[in-house]
């Protein structure tokens, strides 16, 4: 068959890219630097798939429209930009109580507050940390292209129903917004069998399937939890993923995800046009977070800076899996500004191989 | 009330007889617990309209034969725990969200019939928007809402159906409606708004207005069935133990205050 190319725009491309999954139901709220999603499917997925695209009242129905629509057993998503993302997670909570598969995808921009309508990574401790009230955790993909953007949305469903659990692609008003080539998958049938836990009407064979998320017994509600960790920690044995760029010989290693470790290879150029030997360690997902892989690498290289676009969330990370073998230092812009490479690579002169030398 | 209770050993001796030689034999049964509704002990208070409202919808399931079709949504507050007693698939929503949560379940699985139960405090205060919402896109549920004028499973405080001058924990001196408000009469409300189709009020304070009740779920199931729009039947009840009432003093004060500030009736009928 022939493979189908075309450049899009990386909200656009992640609409796309859930039509040709096959998801069932999309209920989103306009929010910038994500609207792009809503409007795409509004426009074409009813037609072609048939799939439910509907605008909700706000981000808090969208989300509790996901959990109804989800309880069924049915592909579903949501999307949202990060003071959207805030209002939905009481729902994540329950998403993930419940055990629910679905996909979530949160385009970022500066906060805090209101903040900006420009890129940003201040969600990061949101993401991947819980979010919500409770113990939960969201597997938590972290796209660097508008292909990644494609290809997480297939991947993030197949681990939402691997595991019954919510998947959220952690993205940013950049990523969302600039153009790119892409590869668009085949378009994949929506789905028609039924989950066996599903809360689709009780037929005469089965027990009667409820989704709730609620326990009055402490005891029962600690096994509960006990049950969601031990799934978590099968999680962050079995998917943690990350990319290492020009490792193998690094004397220095960049730590970014997202956009912002594409703007960190242009960096890591620069200083090996200077002779000075840098690497990128890429987290690709968030959550399960590759503290193994990168601790491993600690222990052959010089020194670590983490880049962010905030104060330095993913720093807290970083530092539990180097675990104090290197120095690590932190660079991060806020409020919607985007790091030059340049500005990394001065940085990391300065901060690291300054003092080292 | 000055009814004889049996004793155990009454009790025993009752079961035995009734396992020796029944008297009660299928022909000549009259009343009974209907499949759809669990043979199991409510939580509720003595009194309480619940087990009332869910007997009725249980009913209705079975007498039209749709327990396999039927998806509920719970809410937060005393009937969070409903799916506890309706054998149906049921999915327990946040506070206030459960006419959201409704709309997922219908729009992806527009053929079967859901329902959502929800109390004054879910459904009138923080799921307002929820329901208004709802309610104007037409969402093609039943709303089962129960108003009993005060929050119950947190303990009495005051709802936005409370009425004025009615005492609760957060209105000990009384519902003050210059300082917070006049009661919401969420059903009159959205039956102005075009997606609902059929609007309703009615009660469980006696036998005919039980019967009333169980007539206006029964219908709204109907009407689902025919994609007419959202209907929505409000259930006046008591709720003795915040009302700090006996059950026969808490219909008495129902009749007496709640039903002249809430009227029952049909609200919006449909018009065909």
């Amino acid at each position: 068959m022939k493979k189908e190319f075309r450049l899009m725009k990386g909200n656009e491309a992640l609409a796309e890219a859930a039509i040709r999954a096959g998801c069932d139901a999309y209920f989103g709220y306009p929010i910038t630097p994500q609207s792009e999603v809503l409007e795409y499917l509004s426009g074409e997925a009813a037609k072609r798939t048939g799939m439910v695209v509907l605008q909700a009242e706000s981000e808090i129905a969208s989300i509790n429209m996901v959990y109804g629509a989800a309880g069924t057993g049915k592909r579903v998503m949501t999307s949202s930009s990060s003071p959207g993302m805030s209002l939905m997670q009481e729902g994540i909570s329950y998403i993930a109580c419940g055990e629910l598969p679905c996909l979530l995808v949160n385009v970022q921009r500066g906060g805090p507050g209101l903040g900006t309508i420009q890129p940003g990574q201040a969600d990061y401790l949101q993401a991947v940390k819980g979010g919500g009230h409770g113990d939960y955790k969201v597997i938590t993909l972290a796209p660097s292209t508008v292909q990644e953007m494609v290809d997480f949305v297939g991947e993030g469903f197949e681990l939402a129903y691997k595991y019954r659990n919510p998947v959220l692609i952690l993205t940013d008003g950049a990523l969302g917004q600039m153009m790119e080539k892409v590869l668009l998958p085949e378009l994949r049938p929506r789905k028609t069998e039924f989950e066996p836990w599903g809360s689709t009407g009780k037929t005469p064979d089965r027990e009667r399937n409820v989704i709730y998320t609620l326990s009055l017994q402490p005891d029962v509600m600690e096994q509960w939890n006990q049950r969601l960790q031990a799934k978590y920690r099968i999680i962050e044995e079995n998917e943690t993923r990350c990319e290492l760029i020009d490792c193998e010989d690094a004397d220095y290693i960049l730590v970014a995800y997202g956009l912002v470790a594409r703007i960190c290879q242009k960096a890591a150029h620069i200083a090996r046009d200077k002779g000075i030997k840098v690497g990128v360690f890429r987290p690709i997902t968030v959550y399960p977070y590759p503290y193994a892989e990168l601790n491993k690498i600690a222990d052959k290289v010089k020194g670590f800076m983490t880049v962010e676009m905030n104060a330095g969330q993913m720093l807290e990370d970083v530092r539990l899996a180097v675990n104090g073998k290197k120095p690590i230092e932190f660079y991060g812009r806020q409020g919607g500004m985007i790091p030059s490479p340049e500005d990394i690579f001065h940085k990391l002169e300065e901060k690291i191989i300054g003092e080292l030398v | 009330m000055n009814e004889k209770t049996m004793t155990a050993e009454e009790d025993l001796r009752f079961e035995q007889m009734l396992a020796e030689e029944s008297v009660c034999t299928k022909e000549n049964i009259v009343f009974d617990r209907t499949d759809t509704l669990i043979d199991t002990n409510m939580h509720y208070c003595p009194g309480c309209g619940h087990g009332v409202a869910h007997r009725l919808i249980a009913e209705v399931i079975d007498e039209l034969d749709i327990q396999k079709d039927t998806i509920g949504v719970a809410p937060v507050g005393c009937s969070v725990l409903a799916y506890n007693y309706l054998n149906i698939d049921m999915n327990g929503a946040a506070h206030g969200r459960a006419a959201a949560v409704a709309t997922g379940i219908k729009r992806v699985l527009p053929e079967k019939y859901v329902f959502t139960y929800q109390g004054d405090g879910d459904l009138a205060a923080i799921g307002t928007g929820e329901t208004i919402h709802a309610c104007n896109r037409g969402e093609n549920f039943l709303i089962v809402f129960i108003n009993n004028g005060i929050y119950g499973m947190t303990g009495g405080q005051m709802a936005p159906t409370t009425l004025p001058g009615m005492k609760s924990t957060t209105s000990p001196e009384g519902r003050d409606i210059v300082t917070m408000g006049s009661p919401l009469k969420i059903t009159e409300l959205i039956a102005q708004l075009p997606g609902t189709y059929y609007v309703t009020r009615t009660a469980v304070n006696s036998p005919v207005n039980v019967r009333k009740a169980k007539a206006a779920i029964k219908k709204s199931f109907e009407y689902q069935k025919l994609n007419k729009g959202t209907c929505l039947v409000e259930i006046v009840t008591n709720c003795p133990s915040n009302w700090k009432m006996n059950p026969v003093e808490s219909n008495k004060w129902l009749e007496d205050n709640m039903l002249p500030f809430y009227p029952l009736g049909d609200i919006k009928k449909p018009s065909n």
